[in-house]
């Protein structure tokens, strides 16, 4: 079937069996693999996408759904080659690892800050909790999702 | 490849219901898709009911609230009505999977996946919530206590879908709890769960007690001895220990790869002391 959405900024129009996984269509057709699949059965939060800036685990979508769409991928968070401030925070603050879980953890991260931007750890640790990681402990991803917060709120006009 | 039909009303999704017969509903997808990464069920088309708008969000309905069953979890969290009026509700809600389980998902969807650790059942069971069920023949309502049938098993009919549930708002209530118990905070299926509206009287009585418990029982387990028992009760540690031995008689559980049965028995029981001692 012919699907229409915005993927990462720009319109697209794709054809694309309506039953087809969308973290199979991301990753496979359209070569965008930065979008990782951990257990595909929505526990572990490694395929998480935005959906009209909504968090959401492509595992468990079907490509219809997309249809009328704005998704977000961890390629979409980079502009210009600027990382965007979340991305920032993870490289300082050592929050990387294996990398593995690293883009689910940033795009909930950011979908959290852009609902909560004043989320302290509490809020920030609930907020990731749709997403595994099982090498830094989280403790340098909540340090570093606390320091893009803060960036995020000073640079926005009070 | 399989088709998924997207209707956006009701008289686009009667004609794909009642001429595809074997044809899956779903609305968030995390359950059926789950299920289906498994080979099983293997639908020969899927019918998504995320963009049926006259289905979701909340309506208030003089003393009840109406919540549309492709409303998500996180819209329901996001509703002053639910957070406000029905703080059970809202409390079970939030433990619920995890954020973006919580975005996908909907009520609806617990409701028909009816598995007794699903974690919006206990409040709805306490409540007295009545579901709404419509199909191109017409519109039924019932009590959920009778929809849900058994582990995964309702009363939909084939053609039919889940559009609502009408919940009345408690009234005079001043305990609403809800306890879930299971591996983790999140992303966690609750081993034993506890939903409990209490009414207390001056003297320390309970006036009236609504206790539904989860996950330990082939449904959902309500226990008329239990709330009978309790009615017009002083709580001491006697009542307490009394009271919480009937629950342990009440619940069904059974062994499986999240808790045993005898483990499942005793924290049924154990809920319901905590919440009792709390009044003290």
């Amino acid at each position: 079937m012919t699907i229409r959405f915005v993927l990462n900024g720009n319109a697209v129009q794709i054809e694309a069996p309506a039953d087809r996984r969308v973290v199979d269509l991301l990753r496979e057709d359209l070569g965008l693999t930065g979008t990782k699949e951990g257990c595909g059965g929505g526990e572990c939060g490694a395929c998480t996408i935005l959906i009209d800036g909504e968090s959401r685990l492509s595992c468990l979508m079907l490509a219809a759904q997309l249809e009328g769409r704005a998704v977000t991928t961890i390629e979409g968070m980079t502009r210009d080659g600027v990382l965007h401030p979340v991305q920032e925070a993870f490289v300082r603050c050592g929050a990387v690892q294996c990398g593995f879980c690293t883009p689910g953890m940033i795009l909930s991260a950011s979908a959290l800050l852009k609902q909560r931007p004043d989320a302290g750890r509490l809020e920030i640790r609930a907020g990731l909790s749709g997403n595994l990681c099982r090498c830094t402990g989280y403790a340098k991803i909540v340090d570093a999702v606390e320091e893009a917060a803060a960036e995020l709120r000073g640079k926005k006009p009070e | 490849m399989r088709e998924v039909h997207l209707p956006r009303t009701p008289e686009e999704l009667w004609p794909i219901l009642d001429g595809e017969p074997e044809v899956a509903v779903y609305a968030g997808g995390t359950d059926l898709i789950v299920r289906m990464g498994t080979g099983r069920p293997d639908p020969p088309s899927l019918v998504c009911l995320e963009r049926m708008e006259s289905w979701r969000g909340v309506r208030d309905e003089s003393g009840a609230l109406w919540l549309g069953a492709c409303t998500t979890f996180s819209e329901l969290l996001r509703s002053g009505d639910v957070c406000g009026r029905l703080p059970l509700l809202a409390a079970a809600v939030a433990t619920l999977g995890s954020p973006q389980v919580r975005n996908m998902g909907t009520l609806g969807g617990n409701l028909c996946t009816a598995s007794p650790a699903g974690d919006s059942l206990p409040p709805l069971y306490v409540m007295d919530a009545a579901v709404e069920l419509q199909s191109s023949r017409g519109t039924r309502r019932m009590p959920i206590r009778e929809f849900i049938t058994g582990p995964g098993r309702t009363q939909l009919q084939r053609g039919e879908v889940l559009t609502g549930v009408r919940v009345g708002i408690p009234q005079g209530f001043q305990v609403h709890r809800f306890e879930k118990v299971g591996q983790r905070k999140a992303l966690a299926c609750a081993i034993a769960s506890m939903a409990a509206l209490l009414k207390l009287s001056g003297d320390g009585a309970v006036s009236e007690g609504r206790i539904a418990w989860g996950s330990v029982g082939p449904t959902v387990v309500v226990s008329a001895e239990v709330e009978g028992f309790l009615r017009g009760r002083k709580v001491t540690p006697a009542t307490v220990e009394e009271a919480a031995a009937l629950a342990e008689r009440a619940v069904a559980p059974i062994d499986d790869v999240r808790g045993s049965a005898a483990y499942r028995r005793q924290v049924a029981g154990n809920l319901l002391r905590k919440l009792l001692y709390e009044t003290l």
